[in-house]
């Protein structure tokens, strides 16, 4: 589940940093150096920056990224500064570079622009191979290159170590709240695929953000259904992950598999859902290690 | 009255074998119907027996018990434009299910669900009940009934708002609009019980209804008791609305088309029209859920937005229609 991790800033928040800007006009700061006081504004490019930043060069994470559910790297977020994607909160930590997604709002990054600090949009992964662009994008923009080089290697070749061990493919579907599904061109097809599973929605004529009818569902029979885990409070929404016929699904064949934070960002953890559901394959399959 | 209660059957019927035809999985006739009652333990049988069939009997339970409401609270007001979801009865049940739904109530006790919309239907009733007054005048009835909806929407916009949930502030439209898509056997045995009381006490109200079109005074001397008849009323209305508007959400103006269209085909006597328009209102959601599914079966089109098209009109239509009288 992608959140948009940016409040509106008010225009109290905008007169502010308009008068900080005049005051500081004209302070713009060269990218020859590394970065030594880097904010990341997006889920995502939080846990790539741990991941790669040196000692003391990342300063503040989005306050996302301490949350379990939606952050694999939610320990490791507490050590920094947390920020909620407002352009006067950031900008008053000074950083000489802002990392930020592609869905951070666009008024805060353009703010930050104008005032003179450089910022860096990453995309959202779609795929397997967006990981390792990104992991390398991340390596050149903190000037953290040969960490990024040692982690885009122990990716791929975890991966194809992964990719290798499949010998037969069952069939799944990725069933979210809402009844949605996704395909091969999501990073979760494209997870579900790496583990050795036939994508049982995309054969039935379903495709990646379609609405993917219970009864079809049901009449594809698949050997397991993948659903999210739903968030605290109650929703129709998520209930439908939970209704008799998905239920039957998920308790006779598979116990419960269900996506969590380590499907959500393009980052090496990709690898740790793929394992996941590796083991949920060779229960299906019945093959041994 | 068979004249009109055997063709209604045979109506309702129809539909429910439709409703239980048709869906995207697309299979053959005899194919289906072999699942639903061999049952073969197959995907199909899953389909018909998890999927279609709660869908089948929530529609004729919360469509008949709509209709059923209605004609009882036209009949005690005297006033055609009564209705349970016009009135803000539906809209507060919904703010008790969501309320039990979001204060984890649902959760920790089954019946905690149709228990609170239960309470929420009872509190809109009485509070419209005690605005509008007992003679139910046309005015006071409908601007009761507004001040209640629009407060009981509100109040569940805002839970929903305050849910932890992201995908709690988008079902807005459920409740305020209604939905049979993906129910389950377990909302039809949470709804059950409370609508069998309420339609056990809504049908029994006949007599008493048929006395009070000779007036109020004309009614107590035959030995009709008002206030317990206005107490059965309003428990009854409340168990049927709130049961139904827990698993399915508010469905508006079936209340009102279905005995405006009947009452001249029973001889416009109450107790008559009580049953024609459970019968009836079980055929205009069966065939709301069925266009639901065939005219976009990929929008999860709401149910309430097809009887609103055709009851709001029709609102209209009774508003001219009384005013023309007036004068």
């Amino acid at each position: 589940m992608r959140r948009s991790e940016v409040i509106c800033a008010g225009w109290i928040t905008r007169l502010g940093a308009l008068a900080l800007a005049v005051l500081t006009a004209g302070r713009a700061v060269a990218q020859q150096e590394a970065p030594a006081r880097v904010v990341s504004m997006n889920l995502c490019t939080d846990q790539l920056a741990m991941m790669l930043a040196g000692e003391g060069q990342l300063h503040s994470v989005s306050y996302i990224a301490r949350d379990r559910r939606a952050s694999a790297m939610a320990e490791e977020a507490e050590a920094y500064v947390t920020n909620h994607g407002l352009a006067e909160e950031i900008y008053l930590m000074q950083p000489d570079l802002v990392i930020a997604g592609e869905f951070s709002t666009q008024a805060t990054t353009a703010m930050l622009k104008r005032l003179g600090i450089p910022v860096v949009v990453f995309p959202a992964a779609s795929s397997l191979d967006d990981v390792r662009e990104r992991i390398t994008r991340m390596g050149a923009v903190l000037h953290r290159k040969d960490a990024a080089q040692d982690l885009v290697a122990s990716y791929d070749r975890r991966l194809a170590a992964l990719r290798a061990e499949v010998t037969e493919r069952p069939s799944a579907v990725l069933y979210y709240a809402n009844g949605y599904t996704s395909g091969e061109n999501t990073l979760a097809g494209q997870i579900l695929t790496a583990a050795g599973f036939g994508n049982a929605a995309v054969e039935a004529g379903y495709g990646s953000g379609m609405k993917l009818p219970l009864e079809v569902l049901a009449m594809t029979d698949p050997d397991a259904v993948i659903t999210a885990r739903p968030y605290p409070g109650a929703s129709r929404s998520e209930e439908v992950m939970d209704h008799p016929a998905v239920r039957a699904f998920r308790e006779a064949r598979v116990g419960a598999t269900m996506t969590d934070h380590d499907w959500v960002c393009g980052t090496p953890y990709v690898l740790r859902a793929i394992e996941g559901l590796g083991a949920a394959r060779r229960e299906i399959t019945g093959s041994v290690e | 009255m068979s004249r009109v209660m055997i063709p209604l059957g045979l109506l309702v019927a129809a539909l429910m074998l439709a409703s239980l035809l048709i869906g995207p999985a697309g299979v053959g006739v005899g194919e289906s119907l072999s699942a639903l009652v061999a049952g073969d333990g197959g995907p199909l049988t899953l389909v018909m027996r998890e999927i279609r069939l709660p869908r089948m009997i929530l529609a004729v339970m919360i469509g008949g018990s709509l209709g059923l409401a209605g004609a009882a609270m036209q009949g005690y007001l005297r006033n055609p434009l009564a209705e349970p979801g016009l009135i803000g009865v539906s809209g507060s049940a919904a703010l008790g299910a969501v309320l039990a739904l979001q204060t984890g109530l649902a959760g920790v006790f089954e019946l905690g669900l149709p228990l609170m919309a239960l309470a929420g239907a009872l509190g809109g009733v009485t509070l419209v009940m005690l605005l509008a007054g007992p003679r139910g005048g046309s005015l006071t009835l409908i601007l009761a009934g507004i001040a209640v909806s629009a407060l009981a929407g509100a109040l569940t916009s805002l839970v929903l708002n305050l849910s932890p949930n992201p995908f709690a502030a988008n079902e807005i439209v459920f409740w305020m609009m209604g939905s049979l898509a993906d129910r389950s056997m377990t909302h039809v045995w949470l709804a059950l019980p409370f609508m069998a009381v309420g339609v056990a006490i809504l049908t029994s109200l006949g007599r008493g209804l048929d006395a009070l079109t000779l007036g109020e005074d004309a009614a107590e001397a035959m030995g009709v008791r008002l206030k317990r008849l206005r107490l059965q009323l309003v428990f009854g209305t409340a168990c049927v609305v709130g049961a139904g508007t827990a698993v399915a959400g508010a469905i508006g103006f079936v209340g009102l088309v279905v005995p405006h269209i009947l009452r001249p085909l029973v001889g416009a006597r109450p107790s008559r029209l009580l049953w024609a328009s459970a019968l009836g209102g079980a055929a205009m959601v069966l065939a709301a859920d069925i266009a639901v599914r065939v005219v976009l079966p990929s929008r999860d089109l709401k149910l309430g937005v097809l009887t609103a098209l055709v009851g709001a009109p029709l609102f209209l239509h009774l508003i001219l229609k009384l005013r023309k009288e007036r004068i």
